[in-house]
């Protein structure tokens, strides 16, 4: 079940990768969309920690431009709604992330991305 | 029998069988909603304010789905596929991760508003896991550090293990200060044999400020209760009655999600095919 939520959080932790990084790129992707309960607090308290423009261009490569390029300052009920369904309704249930970096493929399987490193990886 | 970490690698451990034994016993999940509740006081979170947690070593969801209960958003980590499959099919609402802990993470900083890890250090003190790795000050150095750096500041991690010794405990402690943390350990109930706890509570910032809390005095059926007792009661009851059924079967989903329907929740997912399917194995 990797959302948005988590993704923008995730930078590659593979051995001495430690620049660009981040975002971790989505490649052949299966989403499914599971709705789930509006929290605008919870939402407001998460922006601060968003890299905006990681969250835009992912938003964009799975096909929802909703997202406005720069983080807005006031923020109104519709932005809220459609940050609330990129950040906790999208789910990516198949596919993989690679690094920009360092190019580790961490597949995910049924929601769940194996972020388990081989041994000359581990820091 | 000796203690499972000493058996096996946790993946290994808890394969198949063992995740679903572990997760449908009803004994072990009311110790596991437990210690949640328990983590949860000792976070001191400010009330009714959302957070973003992470679940270190969740398994099968036991102790994440409570957080989910109690409003909070969370991801989980853990080793062991047959533990997250077993969370798949019971629809925990965690983003999870397969991840050993020993290897660290990459959140970015200030990720996490708070973080809880129920039973699973002493899992990097003692059994390797399958896949190859160093040492356990190693590991342990990896996984503090790392830790550290995804908390926001200030924050808190409270983590319960079971150590074997003090020696362990002073090993993990020194190395979670070497990381950064603050805090100490804290000892519910430290002279019952049985209902004996320790809580690794470590701090992230807060100027030093911060007091370690104290530990539950007494036996656990104890007339002083503190606080959570009350609500550990209750939640108790709720476990006796059935209320918190184990696997989630679909007429299980189906019926609870009815039931917040009733209760006017918003958001309630829409039933569909996907509702309590069983999902192909992972990995
Ligand atoms: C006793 S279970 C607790 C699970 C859950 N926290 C609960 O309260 O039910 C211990 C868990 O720790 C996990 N674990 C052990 N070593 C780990 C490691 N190195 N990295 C991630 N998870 C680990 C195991 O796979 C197992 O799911
Ligand atoms: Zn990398």
């Amino acid at each position: 079940m990797v959302r948005l939520l988590t993704h923008n959080l995730l930078a590659c932790h593979a051995k001495d990768c430690n620049t660009n990084n981040f975002p971790l790129q989505f490649k052949d992707v299966q989403l499914e969309i599971r709705e789930a309960d509006f929290n605008p607090e919870f939402l407001k308290g998460f922006m601060p920690k968003i890299d905006w423009k990681a969250l835009v261009d992912t938003a964009r490569q799975l096909g929802d431009t909703s997202l406005p390029l720069e983080q807005p300052e006031m923020v109104d009920d519709e932005f809220l709604k459609n940050l609330h369904h990129i950040l906790l309704e999208i789910h990516v249930e198949e596919g993989s992330m690679t690094c920009p970096n360092c190019g580790h493929v961490y597949p995910i399987s049924n929601g769940i991305p194996n972020m388990l490193l081989a041994e000359h990886e581990i820091g | 029998m000796s203690r499972p970490e000493l058996q096996a690698p946790p993946e290994i451990y808890y394969g198949d069988t063992e995740a679903k034994k572990y997760t449908q016993n009803t004994r072990n999940q009311q110790i596991q909603a437990d210690m949640t509740y328990r983590a949860l006081e000792l976070l001191n979170l400010t009330p009714d304010q959302p957070a973003f947690l992470l679940d270190v070593g969740c398994g099968s969801g036991l102790s994440g789905e409570i957080l989910g209960e109690e409003g909070y958003i969370w991801a989980g980590v853990d080793i062991a596929p047959s533990m997250l499959e077993v969370a798949l099919e019971r629809e925990v609402e965690g983003d999870l991760f397969l991840q050993d802990i020993g290897q660290g993470f990459g959140f970015r900083p200030g990720s996490f508003d708070g973080v809880i890890s129920i039973s699973v250090l002493q899992w990097l003190l003692n059994a390797e896991t399958s896949h190859p790795t160093s040492s356990p000050p190693h590991r342990l150095n990896r996984f503090f550090t790392t830790l550290h750096s995804a908390m926001r500041n200030p924050s808190r991690a409270v983590l319960q293990f079971y150590p074997t010794s003090d020696d362990q405990i002073q090993l993990i402690t020194s190395i979670a200060q070497k990381a950064g943390f603050g805090g100490g350990v804290v000892v519910d109930y430290p002279n019952s044999k049985k209902a004996r706890k320790v809580f690794l509570c470590l701090f992230v910032g807060g100027g030093g400020g911060q007091q370690v809390p104290q530990g539950l005095q007494g036996e656990e059926e104890d007339d002083s209760k503190v606080r959570f007792e009350r609500r550990r009661e209750r939640e108790r009851a709720k476990v006796k009655t059935g209320k918190r059924k184990n696997v989630k079967d679909r007429d299980w989903i189906l019926k609870k999600k009815e039931l917040y329907r009733r209760r006017g929740k918003e958001g309630v997912p829409l039933d569909s095919k996907f509702t309590g399917r069983k999902r192909k194995p992972l990995f």
